[in-house]
């Protein structure tokens, strides 16, 4: 481009695209074109789940055109619709909460001790024992639900498709976001506190017990959260493993309810599902903060710390 | 300090329960595929002992896979929709780590809770909520009206590919901003500096040091969300539902709840995790490598 061509450029008059390009682009500042594609993508990746909170509390029937506040008609008010009164979408609260309780209860243990064994055992077969429990977290849920499926189907076939069936499946996938979790955690205390117990004299079950439990109990925490939240979001397992209408979970609700018409009262369900959810994490939050009160993370506080758990894998 | 067999005794219960519940049931999906089918019922006859496998419906339906048979068409759809979805979210997947890892500054804890909390939604729950904004009365056709610009909105919950590809992209992209962000924070900023320093433009040193160091973590990203989006077959029936959007997964799917042929909905399922195997197999090598240098 000539001198001239440059100059007759520079002195156009700035039109507002212009300006907004060169608001966009400018060189010296911060990267405005950044901040903006991500408060943008936050902003849709959030907005959705807020209107459809938001909907949970329309007064009338649909959920889609706003018709006035109403705070307890789809929640409980409405005598057959709401979630409630309707028993399909009581029985998927409870079904869902139910397997994430039973989730809980089994994954857990079992995954603290499976990453304990696999972190320190140092046998042949430890390698190939840590790869199988690899695998779960990058097979396709499909490809899960199908072979879970298809075992109860035609080899064990004393458990038919029912809530043990949907357990099962479930401590399944959970079991290796446990183990990366608690497994991540070991790596990070080191094995210098329970050497310390051990030349104290402590025995090896007081080293377990008195020492490595509750340095380990944080990630046992964390775990508890995210195997709550895993299993209160599948949809897949569940769907696979279920018994009929006697075994659907909130999201296979929402499932056959999004192909039906929907009425305001399903996203009250998913929005209690959601209450749940942030409540917990808040209370994972302070309880984990509580925990490692006295360990001084380098940089972050306690959150940054509980992400750095769970955002092992 | 403990007793040498303590740990493999700790490690026993949690890796009998994977063998039975995580590889015996895929032998089971090996079996229905390769077993036979009653005359009669249609329905099969696993065979678990590999000396009875028959291989011919297995072939069969592995032969529908060639350019021009039956899921030639339906595998190229499922491609492009993951192809496309996965594109879209790095396009803007990628920008947001960045920005987050080199530039928020004090606001980065509060950007990453943001990021974090589709996490704490159900999928579905986002998805209802997608579907709910893109109703044929809903808030994106109404804003649509009111822009003017189009009088007669699309329809977009009834076979159309644009509301599937954005649902997977909408749906899977938290899954792969996490990562990338990981593998971004990793990178070494005084690789950047010198750069800077030696008179690279800031847009140069993004693209020869920055770009080239996050390869991997791009990989990875997008193997962890494309495997999920492979076996995806919820959200096309739920934004679309109509068989013009169907995706491998819906095939499998309707082989086992509509139709009459689990044996062909195995050998499916056991095509497709071979296929994704392959993607599988380099993500755990790269983790399992990530891993050895942690504890080096």
């Amino acid at each position: 481009m000539t001198e001239i061509a440059l100059k007759a450029r520079h002195s156009a008059p700035p039109t507002a695209l212009r300006r907004f390009r060169d608001w966009l682009a400018n060189p010296w500042g911060r990267p405005r074109f950044l901040v903006l594609v991500t408060w943008l993508y936050i902003l849709t990746s959030i907005a959705p789940v807020i209107i459809a909170i938001q909907f949970s509390f329309n007064s009338g029937r649909s959920v889609t055109a706003w018709q006035g506040f109403s705070l307890s008609r789809w929640y409980w008010g409405d005598p057959v619709d709401s979630v409630w009164h309707d028993p399909t979408l009581q029985q998927a609260l409870f079904q869902s909460l139910k397997l994430a309780g039973l989730d809980m209860l089994v994954a857990t243990p079992l995954g603290v001790i499976l990453a304990l064994g696999l972190a320190r055992w140092r046998g042949r077969l430890a390698a190939p024992a840590n790869f199988l429990m690899l695998f779960p977290l990058v097979t396709p849920e499909l490809v899960m639900g199908v072979s879970l499926y298809l075992v109860i189907l035609y080899l064990f076939t004393f458990i038919h498709p029912s809530t043990l069936a949907q357990m099962l499946g479930h401590v399944t996938f959970s079991l290796s976001y446990v183990v990366v979790i608690v497994r991540g955690r070991l790596f990070s205390i080191g094995r210098q506190y329970e050497e310390a117990a051990a030349d104290l004299g402590a025995t090896p079950w007081e080293t377990l017990r008195l020492v490595l439990l509750p340095l380990l109990l944080p990630a046992i925490l964390s775990s508890l959260m995210i195997v709550f939240a895993i299993s209160i979001d599948d949809f897949v397992i569940s769907q696979w493993l279920s018994c009929g209408a006697q075994c659907d979970t909130v999201p296979i609700r929402i499932y056959s309810a999004t192909r039906a018409a929907p009425l305001p009262s399903v996203n009250a369900l998913a929005a209690i599902m959601v209450y749940f959810t942030v409540t917990a994490l808040g209370l994972t939050y302070l309880v984990y903060r509580f925990m490692t009160r006295h360990e001084r993370p380098k940089g972050g506080g306690a959150a940054a710390s509980m992400m750095g758990d769970i955002g092992g894998m | 300090m403990y007793p040498k067999w303590l740990w493999p005794i700790f490690a026993l219960p949690g890796v009998v329960w994977l063998i039975l519940l995580f590889l015996t049931p895929f032998y089971a999906v090996v079996g229905v595929a390769f077993g036979g089918v009653d005359p009669i019922f249609q329905n099969p006859l696993p065979a678990w002992n590999p000396l009875d496998w028959d291989f011919t419906s297995f072939l069969d339906t592995l032969s529908g896979f060639l350019p021009g048979r039956t899921y030639w068409g339906i595998f190229l759809r499922t491609a492009e929709y993951v192809g496309i979805a996965l594109a879209i979210s790095l396009i803007v997947g990628y920008p947001v780590a960045y920005y987050i890892t080199r530039h928020s500054g004090r606001m980065k804890s509060l950007l990453l809770a943001l990021l974090i909390l589709p996490f704490w939604v159900s999928y579905l729950m986002r998805m209802l909520a997608w579907v709910n904004l893109f109703a044929p009365e809903g808030y994106v056709n109404a804003f649509l009206r009111w822009t003017t610009l189009v009088t007669t909105p699309p329809d977009w919950l009834n076979g159309n590919p644009v509301s599937v590809i954005l649902g997977l992209a909408y749906g899977y992209i938290p899954y792969l901003i996490l990562p990338l962000l990981a593998s971004l924070d990793r990178i070494d900023k005084s690789l950047l500096e010198a750069a800077r320093d030696l008179g690279a433009s800031p847009f140069r040193a993004f693209l020869h040091v920055t770009l080239p160091l996050s390869k991997t973590g791009i990989l990875g990203a997008s193997v962890i969300i494309a495997l999920p989006m492979f076996g995806d077959y919820y959200t096309p029936n739920i934004v679309s539902g109509s068989p013009k959007t169907s995706m491998l997964g819906n095939q499998i799917e309707i082989y086992f709840h509509g139709g009459p042929q689990p044996s062909v909905g195995a050998a499916l399922t056991l095509i497709l995790s071979a296929f994704l195997g392959v993607l599988m197999a380099y993500y755990m090598f790269t983790v399992a490598k990530a891993q050895r240098e942690a504890q080096a």
